[in-house]
């Protein structure tokens, strides 16, 4: 088969580290050949971004043995041994994109803008609202305090009342932002509200501020239109926030598709492959300062950024908002209360420490599960069908009390998890990011489990959003085949009866059939954890759960899918859900002990 | 010789110290280059915009958004009077008026015929930048500020709380592994810089704080007591705006730990001089450190140890254990292995093997911090 594309260079630069990949074809796929790393040189001494970029492609270079720089430019295109077709990359360094947005209706309008800013790769430092309960002047010294990259105003659907979206366009007027980068160029503001205000804004803030409009994003109450607000903060992150980076006007000329905000990029690359795949995902990534969730649930993609849970800067956050009891509960060993919170307070200050000692690398794992749990409640509560929408209720609504504004994470309907980050990527056993995975996200039914192994999904977004029409098919069947087989490491499949069910009592039968015909038979039994190791490899499941129990079929229900295992396998959890610990010290550590025991979490010796 | 790069905290004894001097918006620069800045010198002023109020004029004075320009008293950019009526209604015959005065001094800064709401903005606020330390003015950034330059002792600490503070330096622990109490903070330290050991208790912080001392300089404190000081608990080490008449500087960590060595000595040499210190930390890219800085009386400086490229660990290098176990110990670099060695967590790490009180031990290179001196 003759590609158009042969080879593909892949760049992210991270606030810390950029990271560069090459993509070759060969042997009829596209493959994941190599990759290298360096440090980000956007901060001073250097103030060059492409510094680093061009160290971290030296490295590809050097494993490869392929020339892909002429000096200090990319060889394009591909001419057997030297050169690439294409590149493309994505950036978070300097702080990544930060926004903030305004809506009439906090819920409503305010709420979409976020949904679209948060798509779009950015973090959202503020929502204002009409109805947000700040008083005037109190929005506006925020507004002057935040000095965001960019703001969305969105408010009122078409037709209707202009009054109060024009008031919250007054009030930017008269803080009259500037931006964080620079001092010279006009703060870019995107109103996507009433179509109905657009010239009256226009007069209001078309002096103060770059101003573009783009359709409404809730023409009507029962619509939301996110794409045109996406695109355009998109196209404005490049030509303005990008612009003013250092060294970003000579990387956007390298480039053969636009940067993009790396979670954006990821968001997208996630969205296509519930769409590809017809499922629902969970990713996640969970990093040093921030956690960032991304799912798609009924076809529609939601992301949130927890900008202050993480596992090195925000790690001291973590802990204010779990509570050390609630980080303590997941620690089998009893431990100074006072010491550990000094130990915690020391990574925060010093951050790229790693854990030497097994009793370390638990509390760290601890503080993961409790940042997971967190940002996933977070997520869900923002991931939710579209408030203040009317809808026709009939007699069976009413029974099942369904109102607007529900959550659209639902674990039962789950069928991919995938996590990534330092503290799940790189945990010395797959055991452990399996553990954590479930233990903070507590799926249901059948799920699989997966680790984003170097965090490539950044790349392999952009590479899927490239939009040259002679080049999107083979970038976008690269960035899938990538996905597939070189990005994720599948770990295996977890599966979960729930329902009200006595302790230790059975919750369900399971007969497993394999490939080569043998059948073996498991219970679930309420309150254990049980794990047999299988490849990635198709599984014939049969699941047969006791009365009120529901695995997915409905209560009592059975069930028959084809399940995975991994470099796990599978995983058979009774602990119900939600998974509650013994407020009992000694029995909580002896179900923390049963636990690590029966996946084979840690290394054994005096503490396991 | 096998390196690796690993950045400390410097401990510089005499250095050409440059700090930028800058407005958080344009405004005038007061002094021109070459001039010899106290720390109290303000080197450049500007006004802030005044706050903003917003009036519901239409609301008021009920009638329609569209009406409120010809109710109107005032012109946009007229400068009012607190009481000044700002906009009044025909009445009925002349009688029966009903009208808004203007709540603040100020000047009308826009009036809306979308929402009927006139903006106000108050006077100016002033702002003022000072030098901070004592120096020259080393160059002038045109309307923004200055970049301040001063031959000084300069000290990183790794964490601290409130901003620019000024005072002399007093030594009160007589060693680097004892303890600042409380019983030792006596009224005669205030306006002072505080020089502890290992640890400062937050009882001895409270008394400091009472005594109006002007900063503390200390090898360790408790994490948790940051929450009865600040109020909150700290989540992520962004600091430096917190309303305290006492700036903290840690310099080793959270916990009992003596201050290094290098620190805790050349702050002894330099009792009795005027400090500038700043307890600002952000750790985050962009990374800032809470600092000590000392002028240093010396027309020309030959050595400036700042400027020298960093050094990585190497062998024989000084380093510091930043991660239990082994936390706060001081140790010598024996080797640099290059392979990647397994940890009791299973971690693969790359390591250095470490000489700590005649024992040897093999860290996570991660887990070390170089000492860094100009010795």
């Amino acid at each position: 088969m003759s590609k158009k594309i042969k080879s593909i260079l892949a760049t992210d630069c991270g606030s810390t580290t950029t990271k560069a990949i090459l993509i070759e074809w060969k042997e009829d796929r596209y493959k994941l050949t190599f990759r290298g790393e360096a440090p980000t040189t956007v901060e001073a001494p250097f103030e060059d971004v492409t510094k680093g970029v061009l160290n971290a492609v030296m490295e590809v270079e050097e494993l490869s043995g392929r020339t892909i720089l002429d000096g200090d430019k990319i060889i394009t295109p591909d001419n057997g041994s030297s050169g690439v077709d294409i590149y493309v990359s994505t950036s978070s360094a300097g702080g990544g994109l930060q926004m903030m947005v305004a809506g009439v209706v906090k819920s409503m309008s305010g709420e979409s803008a976020e949904r679209a800013a948060l798509g779009a790769g950015s973090i959202v430092m503020d929502v204002l609202a009409s109805n947000d309960g700040r008083l005037p002047h109190e929005k506006i010294t925020r507004i002057r305090q935040l000095r965001p990259d960019m703001i969305l105003l969105s408010g009122g659907t078409d037709g209707g009342t202009t009054t109060h979206v024009m008031e919250l366009a007054e009030i930017l007027a008269a803080a009259n932002p500037r931006p964080r980068l620079g001092q010279n160029y006009k703060l870019p503001v995107i109103y996507a509200g009433n179509n109905k205000a657009q010239e009256s804004i226009r007069k209001t803030l078309g002096e103060i501020s770059d101003l573009d409009i783009v359709d409404n994003i809730r023409p009507v109450l029962e619509q939301e239109n996110l794409e045109p607000s996406r695109d355009k903060i998109h196209d404005l992150f490049m030509e303005h926030v990008m612009a003013q980076a250092p060294g970003y006007k000579k990387l956007m000329s390298w480039t053969d598709a636009p940067i993009m905000p790396t979670p954006g990029a990821v968001g997208s690359l996630i969205e296509m492959i519930a769409k590809k795949e017809n499922i629902s995902v969970v990713g996640v990534d969970i990093g040093g300062a921030t956690t960032d969730i991304f799912s798609v649930f009924e076809g529609k993609f939601n992301r949130t950024v927890s900008a202050n849970l993480g596992m090195s800067y925000s790690i001291c956050n973590v802990l204010a908002e779990s509570g050390l009891d609630n980080v303590l509960r997941w620690v089998p060993f009893d431990i100074d209360r006072s010491e550990l919170t000094n130990r915690i307070g020391n990574k925060m200050i010093r951050p790229t420490t790693v854990p030497q000692s097994l009793e370390e690398l638990v509390i760290e794992q601890a503080i993961a599960r409790e940042a997971l749990r967190l940002s996933f409640i977070q997520h869900k509560e923002f991931a939710t069908s579209l408030k203040g929408v009317q809808s026709e209720r009939t007699i069976s609504d009413a029974f099942e009390q369904s109102s607007s504004g529900q959550s659209l994470v639902n674990m039962m309907e789950l069928d991919l998890l995938v996590g990534s980050g330092g503290v799940l990527s790189h945990a010395p056993r797959r055991q452990q990011s399996a553990r954590m995975l479930i233990d903070s996200f507590m799926p249901e039914g059948i799920t699989q489990l997966a680790v984003d192994s170097i965090f490539m999904m950044p790349q392999l977004g952009v590479l899927a959003n490239i939009d040259k029409d002679e080049l999107k098919d083979d970038a976008s069947q690269a960035a899938l085949e990538v996905f597939d087989n070189d990005c994720l490491i599948r770990l295996g499949t977890c599966i979960t009866p729930v329902g009200s069910a006595k302790p230790n009592s059975k919750m369900a039968d399971v007969t497993l059939t394999f490939n080569d015909g043998t059948v073996k038979d498991i219970e679930i039994n309420e309150g254990t954890l049980e794990m047999m190791e299988y490849p990635y490899e198709e599984v014939k499941v049969s699941i047969k759960p006791a009365r009120g129990i529901d695995v997915g079929a409905g209560k009592g229900e059975a069930l028959e899918s084809v399940i995975y295992g991994g470099v796990v396998g599978l995983i058979f959890d009774g602990r119900n859900r939600p998974i509650t610990l013994s407020k009992e010290s000694s029995q909580r550590i002896d179900s923390l002990l049963s636990w690590s025991k029966a996946v084979d979490e840690y290394p054994k010796g005096e503490m396991f | 010789m096998a390196h690796s790069y690993t950045p400390g905290l410097k401990v510089l004894k005499k250095t050409i110290f440059k700090k930028e001097r800058i407005l958080p918006l344009k405004g005038d620069v007061l002094v021109k280059k070459g001039d010899i800045l106290n720390p109290e010198t303000i080197v450049a002023s500007t006004n802030l915009p005044g706050n903003v109020q917003m009036l519901k004029v239409s609301n008021i004075l009920n009638i329609d958004p569209k009406d409120v320009i010809e109710a109107l008293k005032v012109e946009e950019g007229q400068a009012i009077k607190k009481g000044d009526i700002i906009a009044e209604t025909a009445g009925v015959f002349g009688m029966f008026k009903s009208s808004v005065e203007s709540p603040v001094d100020g000047t009308i800064e826009s009036v809306s015929q979308s929402t009927g709401r006139v903006v106000l903005r108050e006077a100016p606020i002033p702002v003022e930048v000072d030098a901070y330390v004592s120096g020259i003015v080393d160059e002038v950034v045109e309307n923004e500020g200055i970049i301040l330059s001063s031959n000084a002792a300069f000290i990183q600490g790794i964490f601290g709380i409130a901003g620019e503070k000024r005072g002399d330096l007093v030594l009160v622990s007589s060693s680097p592994f004892e303890e600042l109490t409380a019983e030792q903070i006596t009224a005669d330290m205030k306006g002072k810089i505080l020089i502890g050991g290992s640890f400062l208790s937050l009882e001895a912080y409270k008394k400091a704080l009472s005594v109006n001392v002007a900063g503390i300089v200390v090898g360790g404190f408790n994490y948790f007591d940051l929450k009865a000081v600040l109020g909150y608990d700290l989540g992520v080490a962004i600091t430096g705006t917190e309303k305290l008449n006492t700036a903290l500087i840690v310099t080793e960590g959270y916990g009992s730990i003596p201050m290094s060595e290098a620190t805790y000595s050349l702050l002894k040499e330099n009792v009795g001089k005027a400090a500038s210190i700043n307890g600002a930390t952000q750790i985050r890219a962009g990374v800032i450190r809470p600092e000590i800085v000392i002028p240093i009386d010396s027309a020309n400086t030959d050595s400036d140890s700042e400027s020298k490229m960093p050094q990585g660990i190497q062998e024989g290098s000084t380093v510091r254990v930043i991660r239990s176990p082994n936390f706060g110990k001081i140790g010598t670099v024996i080797s640099l292995p290059s392979e990647l060695n397994k940890m009791e967590s299973e971690t693969m790490v790359r390591v250095a093997e470490i000489k700590i009180d005649e024992q040897n031990y093999l860290i996570p290179r991660a887990n070390l911090e170089m000492v860094e001196t100009d010795e």
